[in-house]
C-alpha cells in the first residue's frame, strides 16, 4: 500500500496555492472560477490521501522536526476536518462571487476573484498545520498563518464599509490576542525551560516547578485561545466581524478558525491538567459563554448576527466538552457543527443576494425555494439540538461527559441554555414557514451548491441517527 | 411488523412532503397502521412479560447503542390507542386552507415519532422519537393554530424542550448508575442490573427527580402544566387531538416503564412530593376548570385535571393502581380525543367556543350532541366506559395502599381527596354540555348542519373502542397485568431479603405473584401489618 508521511499533505497543498496563484497571474483571459473548481479538485484529492496516512506513535520521544509536529489520528481527523472545510467554502465562494464584482467598481467582473479562491488554501494550510502541532512556537507560527490570511479574507470586500470595520476590528484584536499568545508563551518558557508541550507537563509534574507563573502564563495563552474560539469574555469582536465579513469567510472563520483553536486549547491545556485551577477556571467561562452567546441571541433580526451568537453560544456547550476533556465529544460536536452551521451558510448566501441578510428576509422561503427551506430547516433543528440530527447526537455526548464528572453547574445551565436556543433557531423557521411573503420570485440553485447542500443535509442526518464511523475514526 | 407500524406514518410523511395526494395517502397510512396494530393485537400472546416481536439494529457498540423495537402489554395498548387517535385525527383534519401536505405531513411525523417512542426498547430511541415529535406539534400550532397561536407555540416548544433535556439527563444518568461493564441503554439490560440491585439508593432518588420533573412537564404535573390548556386550545383539533391524546401519555408510559421497575427506592422517597402535586391536578386544577368560560380551555384544563388520577395509581405503585393507570391512559387518549374533535367541528361551524355564545346545538347537531355526550360522560369516569374501569382500579390501589385499620394513611387521605375530583369533572362537564347543546338554541344556530356521515366513522371508532374496553376491561389487564407483575415483585426480593425489621419484628413480604389482581401495597407499613 503507499504509505504517505503527514507533513507531505500540508506541502501539497501549499504547492497547490501557489500554482492557482501563478496561474491566476499569467493566464489573465481565463474564467476565473475554474481556478476555484481547479482548488477543490486539488483538495479533495489531498482529503483522499490523507486517508493513507498512518498515525504516528508516541510524541514522548520525539527529537528534530517530530518535536514540533505530531501526526497521531487527532490531528490527522482534524487535517480532514479543514480540508472538508475548506472544500465547502471554495464552493460557496463560487456562489458569492457575483458579490464581490460588486465590490471592485470600475475594474473588469474578474478583479479579485483569483486571490478571493487562493487564499482560503493558505488558511487550510495553516490549519494543518495548527492542528499537528504540539510545540508553542510551531502553534504561533502556523497561528500566524491562519490568521494572516484571515486578515486579508474578512476586509476583501474594502469597498463597503462594515468590511472595513469588521477588518479593522479583526486586525487589531487579532493582534492583541497574539501579544498576549506570545507573552503567555514567554512565562511559560520562563518557567519550564521549555517549548514543547510533552516535555512542559514533565516539567509541571515536578513540585519543584514555580506553578502560579506557569498558571500566569497559561491564562495568557487562554487569553489568546479564547479570542479564536470565541470565548466569553473575548467575543466583542465576533458579531460586528460575522456581520461585516463576505459570508463565506464568515463560515469559514466560524467553523475552520474555531474547530481548529478547540484542538490547540486541548492540546495547550494537556499538560496544566495538573493544577486543579485550571478546570475551575474554564468551568468559568464555559458558564459565561453558554449565558451570554445564548441571552444575546435571542432578540437577534440579523442572520449573520444570529448565527455569529449561536456560534459563541456552541463554543460553551464544546467548552464543557473541555471541562470533561472528553476529546471525542469535542471533536464530534465539532464535525456536527461543520456540517449543520456550513448548511445554514451555504443557504444564507444565496438567500442573501436575492433578498437580504435579515431573519425577515427568510419570510416565506418555503414558498420560494422549498429546497433551501428545507436545508435551513434541518440546518436549524440540528443547532437546536432535535433528535435523529448530528447537533443532537453532539449536546447528547457533552452532556454525557458532564454528568459522569458530575459538573452539576455546567449542566444546568447548558439545559437552560439549549431551551433559549430552541427559541431563537425556531424563530428562523417560523419565519420561512409561516409568515406571509410579498413577493413570490424562485431562488436560482446552482448545481454544484445543490451538490453541496444536498451532501450537507444527508451528512447531518446519517450522523444523527448513525455515529460509529465518526466515532471509530477517533479510537486511539 | 413493529417497524411497519413505526415507519409507516414516517414513510407516508415524507411521500405526502414529496408530493403524493396529502389526504389520501395520509388516511391511507393512518388505517393500515391501525390494521397493523390490530394484527399485533390478535398475535400478542398474553400473559408473557416479555417483549415480543423484537427486532434489533446495532448503532454504536461503543455505546451498546442498538435500534431496538418490540411490544408488551404495556406498550401495545399504547400503540393501539396511538394508531385510533391517529386514523381519528387524520379523518377529522378536511379542508385545509394552506399547505396542505405540510399539515399530513406533520400530523403523521407526530403519530410515527409517539409509536416509534412506546415501541422502543431501546431508551435512546424512546426519547428520540418523542423529541422527533416536538417540532411538528410546534409548527401545527404556529402555523395552522387558531387564537393566540405564536404566544402558545412558543410556550410549548420552549417548555417541552427543556423538559425533554432534563428527561435526557435522567436517563445519561440512569445509563451511568450501572457499573460499566452493563451498561446500555436498552431497558431490558437495565432491568436486570436493577434486579441485581446495582442501582444504588442515592442515584435512585436523583434520578427519580429528574424524571418526576420531565416527565411532570411533559404530561402537565400540577406546577408545570401551564403550557397546555393555552395549547390545546389555539391548536388545530387533530393536533389538539394527538398531543392530548398520544403524545402527552409519552410522560406517563415513560414513569411506568421506568421508575416504576427501576428505581422503586427513589418511588418511595419522592411519594409524599408526588402525592401532594397530583393533588395539585386534581383539586386546583379541577377548580380552575370550574371556572373556564370556553370549551376549548375547558377541555385543555380537563385534560390536565384528569392527569392527576393517572399519577396517583403511578403512586401507588401497586398492581391493582398501576394496571388502572394503563386502563385510564388508554381510556383518557380515546376520550379526550373524541371531546377535541366535535369541539373543532364546532368552532369551524360556529366560529366561536365561549359558552355564553353557544346553547341548545343538540336540536341541530344530533349527532355531534350524541357524540360529545359519550365523551362527557367517558370524562366523568361513568360505568360502562373504560375510564370508569381505570379510575375506579386507581382508587381501590390507592386507598388500600399501607392501609391501616386505626388511621389514615397518606393514600387513604389523598384517594378521599381525589374522589372529590369526580364531583368537579362532573360539575363542569355537564355544564359544559348544558351550555353548549341544551337550552334554547339561538337564532344565528339554526342553520348549522350535522356531522357529515363520513365523519361518523371515526367517531364511531373512538365511541366503540371507549365502550368495548369499559365492557370488557380484563382482555386489557391480561395484557398489561404480567408486565406489572414482574416489575413489581422484582422490587420487593431485595425487600423480603431483610425479614426482621428494626423493632424486632418479623416482616412478611407480600405476596405478589399470585393473587392476581388482588390490591396490594407497597409494603410502607408491612411491619405494622405483620404486627397485628
Amino acid at each position: 500500500m503507499m504509505r504517505i508521511a503527514a507533513p507531505e499533505l500540508e506541502i501539497a497543498v501549499l504547492v497547490l496555492g501557489m500554482v492557482i496563484l501563478m496561474v491566476e497571474t499569467f493566464a489573465t483571459k481565463i474564467d476565473k472560477r475554474i481556478l476555484a473548481f481547479a482548488a477543490i479538485a486539488g483538495l479533495a484529492i489531498v482529503l483522499l490521501a490523507t486517508f493513507f496516512v498512518v498515525p504516528s506513535p508516541s510524541q514522548d520521544q520525539a527529537t528534530g522536526f517530530w518535536s514540533f509536529y505530531t501526526a497521531d489520528r487527532l490531528s490527522i481527523f482534524f487535517k480532514q476536518f479543514a480540508l472538508v472545510t475548506t472544500i465547502f467554502v471554495l464552493i460557496m465562494m463560487t456562489d458569492y462571487a457575483p458579490v464581490l464584482r460588486d465590490s471592485f467598481p470600475g475594474s473588469t467582473p474578474q478583479s479579485g476573484l483569483g486571490e478571493f479562491f487562493a487564499l482560503p488554501i493558505f488558511t487550510c494550510v495553516g490549519l494543518m498545520y495548527l492542528v499537528s502541532a504540539v510545540d508553542f512556537v510551531f502553534i504561533f507560527v502556523s497561528l500566524e498563518l491562519v490568521a494572516i490570511s484571515f486578515y486579508v479574507l474578512v476586509s476583501f470586500t474594502r469597498r463597503n464599509p462594515i468590511t472595513l470595520e469588521a477588518g479593522i476590528k479583526y486586525l487589531v484584536l487579532s493582534a492583541l490576542s497574539t501579544a498576549f499568545l506570545v507573552y503567555g508563551i514567554a512565562w511559560i518558557f520562563g518557567v519550564t525551560g521549555q517549548t514543547n508541550l510533552h516535555r512542559i507537563a514533565d516539567a509541571l509534574a515536578n513540585p519543584a516547578t514555580n506553578h502560579s507563573a506557569a498558571l500566569l502564563g497559561m491564562v495568557l495563552v487562554l487569553v489568546a485561545l479564547g479570542f479564536k474560539i470565541a470565548a466569553v469574555p473575548f467575543q466583542i469582536w465576533v458579531p460586528d466581524v460575522y456581520q461585516g465579513a463576505p459570508t463565506p469567510v464568515t463560515a469559514y472563520l466560524s467553523v475552520g478558525s474555531k474547530a481548529a483553536g478547540f484542538v490547540v486549547l486541548l492540546r495547550v491545556l494537556q499538560p496544566f491538567l495538573v493544577l486543579p485551577e485550571t478546570q475551575r477556571l474554564v468551568v468559568v467561562i464555559a458558564v459565561l459563554t453558554l449565558i451570554y452567546g445564548n441571552l444575546a441571541a435571542l432578540p437577534q433580526a440579523n442572520m449573520k448576527r444570529l448565527l455569529a451568537y449561536s456560534s459563541i453560544a456552541h463554543a460553551g456547550y464544546l467548552l464543557i466538552g473541555v471541562v470533561c476533556f472528553d476529546v471525542r465529544a469535542v471533536s464530534f460536536y465539532l464535525v456536527a457543527y461543520l456540517l449543520m452551521t456550513l448548511l445554514s451558510f451555504a443557504v444564507l448566501i444565496l438567500v442573501a443576494q436575492q433578498a437580504g441578510e435579515e431573519i425577515s428576509d427568510f419570510d416565506g422561503l418555503a414558498r420560494r425555494s422549498p429546497f433551501l427551506a428545507f436545508a435551513m430547516l434541518i440546518g436549524m433543528v440540528s443547532l437546536a439540538g432535535v433528535p435523529f440530527t448530528a447537533g443532537f447526537l453532539g449536546k447528547f455526548f457533552i452532556f454525557y461527559a458532564a454528568v459522569l464528572q458530575r459538573q452539576l453547574a455546567l449542566v444546568i445551565v447548558g439545559v437552560l441554555t439549549v431551551g433559549c436556543g430552541f427559541y431563537y433557531y425556531l424563530k428562523v423557521i417560523r419565519a420561512m414557514y409561516w409568515q406571509p411573503v410579498d413577493k413570490i420570485d424562485k431562488i436560482p440553485v446552482s448545481g454544484l451548491s445543490r451538490l453541496a447542500i444536498s451532501a450537507l443535509i444527508i451528512g447531518t442526518i446519517w450522523l444523527g441517527i448513525y455515529p460509529q464511523p465518526i466515532l471509530d475514526a477517533l479510537k486511539r | 411488523m413493529v417497524l411497519f407500524v413505526i415507519f409507516c406514518p414516517i414513510i407516508a410523511a415524507i411521500l405526502i412532503m414529496v408530493g403524493a395526494p396529502a389526504r389520501k395517502t395520509a388516511l391511507a397510512a393512518a388505517v393500515l397502521t391501525f390494521v397493523a396494530a390490530l394484527f399485533l393485537l390478535t398475535t400478542f400472546r398474553d400473559g408473557e412479560h416479555a417483549f415480543q416481536h423484537v427486532t434489533s439494529f446495532s448503532i454504536s457498540p461503543d455505546w451498546r447503542l442498538s435500534f431496538t423495537t418490540g411490544v408488551d402489554g404495556l406498550s401495545l395498548i399504547m400503540v393501539l390507542l396511538a394508531s385510533i387517535v391517529t386514523v381519528a385525527a387524520v379523518w377529522f383534519a378536511s379542508a385545509i386552507e394552506r399547505y396542505e401536505n405540510a399539515f399530513y405531513a406533520c400530523l403523521l411525523l407526530i403519530s410515527g415519532g409517539a409509536i416509534g417512542a412506546f415501541a422502543s426498547i431501546d431508551l435512546f430511541f424512546f426519547y428520540a422519537f418523542h423529541e422527533l415529535a416536538l417540532i411538528p406539534t410546534f409548527l401545527l400550532i404556529g402555523i395552522w393554530g387558531s387564537g393566540n397561536r405564536v404566544a402558545a407555540a412558543w410556550k410549548i416548544t420552549i417548555y417541552l424542550a427543556i423538559g425533554s433535556f432534563i428527561l435526557l439527563l435522567g436517563l445519561i444518568l440512569l445509563y451511568q448508575s450501572v457499573p460499566v461493564d452493563s451498561r446500555s441503554f436498552d431497558i431490558r439490560a437495565l432491568q436486570a442490573a436493577a434486579g441485581l440491585g446495582q442501582i444504588s439508593a442515592d442515584a435512585q432518588r436523583h434520578i427519580y427527580l429528574l424524571l418526576l420533573i420531565s416527565f411532570g412537564i411533559l404530561v402537565s404535573l400540577f406546577p408545570f402544566h401551564t403550557w397546555a390548556p393555552e395549547a390545546y386550545a389555539s391548536a388545530p383539533a387533530p393536533a389538539a387531538m394527538l398531543h392530548a391524546g398520544v403524545l402527552k401519555k409519552f410522560g406517563l408510559y415513560g414513569f411506568l416503564r421506568l421508575a416504576i421497575p427501576l428505581l422503586p427506592e427513589g418511588a418511595r422517597h419522592w411519594t409524599t412530593l408526588l402525592v401532594v402535586l397530583l393533588l395539585g391536578n386534581i383539586i386546583y386544577v379541577g377548580l380552575v376548570t370550574i371556572a373556564q368560560k370556553r370549551l376549548d380551555w375547558m377541555l385543555g384544563y380537563s385534560s390536565v385535571m384528569h392527569m392527576g388520577y393517572i399519577f396517583l395509581g403511578i403512586a401507588s405503585a401497586g398492581i391493582l393502581g398501576v394496571t388502572g393507570a394503563a386502563v385510564l391512559m388508554f381510556a383518557h387518549g380515546l376520550s379526550i380525543a373524541l371531546l377535541f374533535a366535535i369541539a373543532g367541528e364546532l368552532r369551524k361551524r360556529t366560529g366561536t367556543l365561549v359558552f355564553d355564545e353557544l346553547g341548545g346545538l343538540a336540536r341541530v347537531m344530533p349527532f355531534a350532541g350524541l357524540a360529545f355526550g359519550f365523551g362527557v360522560f367517558a370524562a366523568i369516569g361513568l360505568p360502562g366506559f373504560a375510564n370508569f374501569a381505570g379510575e375506579i382500579m386507581i382508587f381501590f390501589g390507592a386507598f388500600k395502599n399501607g392501609w391501616v385499620i386505626h388511621r389514615f394513611h397518606l393514600f387513604q387521605i389523598a384517594t378521599a381527596l381525589a374522589l372529590w375530583g369526580v364531583v368537579i369533572s362532573t360539575v363542569y362537564m355537564l355544564r359544559a354540555y348544558r351550555k353548549t347543546f341544551m337550552g334554547t338554541t339561538g337564532e344565528q344556530w339554526k342553520q348549522l348542519v350535522d356531522l357529515r356521515a363520513s365523519l361518523r366513522v371515526p367517531v364511531t371508532l373512538l365511541v366503540g373502542a371507549l365502550l368495548c374496553y369499559g365492557f370488557f376491561p380484563q382482555s386489557f389487564v391480561r395484557m398489561v397485568a404480567p408486565k406489572f407483575r414482574a416489575y413489581l415483585s422484582a422490587n420487593r426480593t431485595d425487600l423480603s431479603d431483610t425479614k426482621r425489621c428494626s423493632h424486632g419484628a418479623v416482616r412478611r413480604p407480600l405476596a405478589v405473584a399470585d393473587e392476581g389482581n388482588a390490591p396490594q401495597g407497597r409494603g410502607y407499613n408491612t411491619c405494622q401489618i405483620a404486627n397485628r
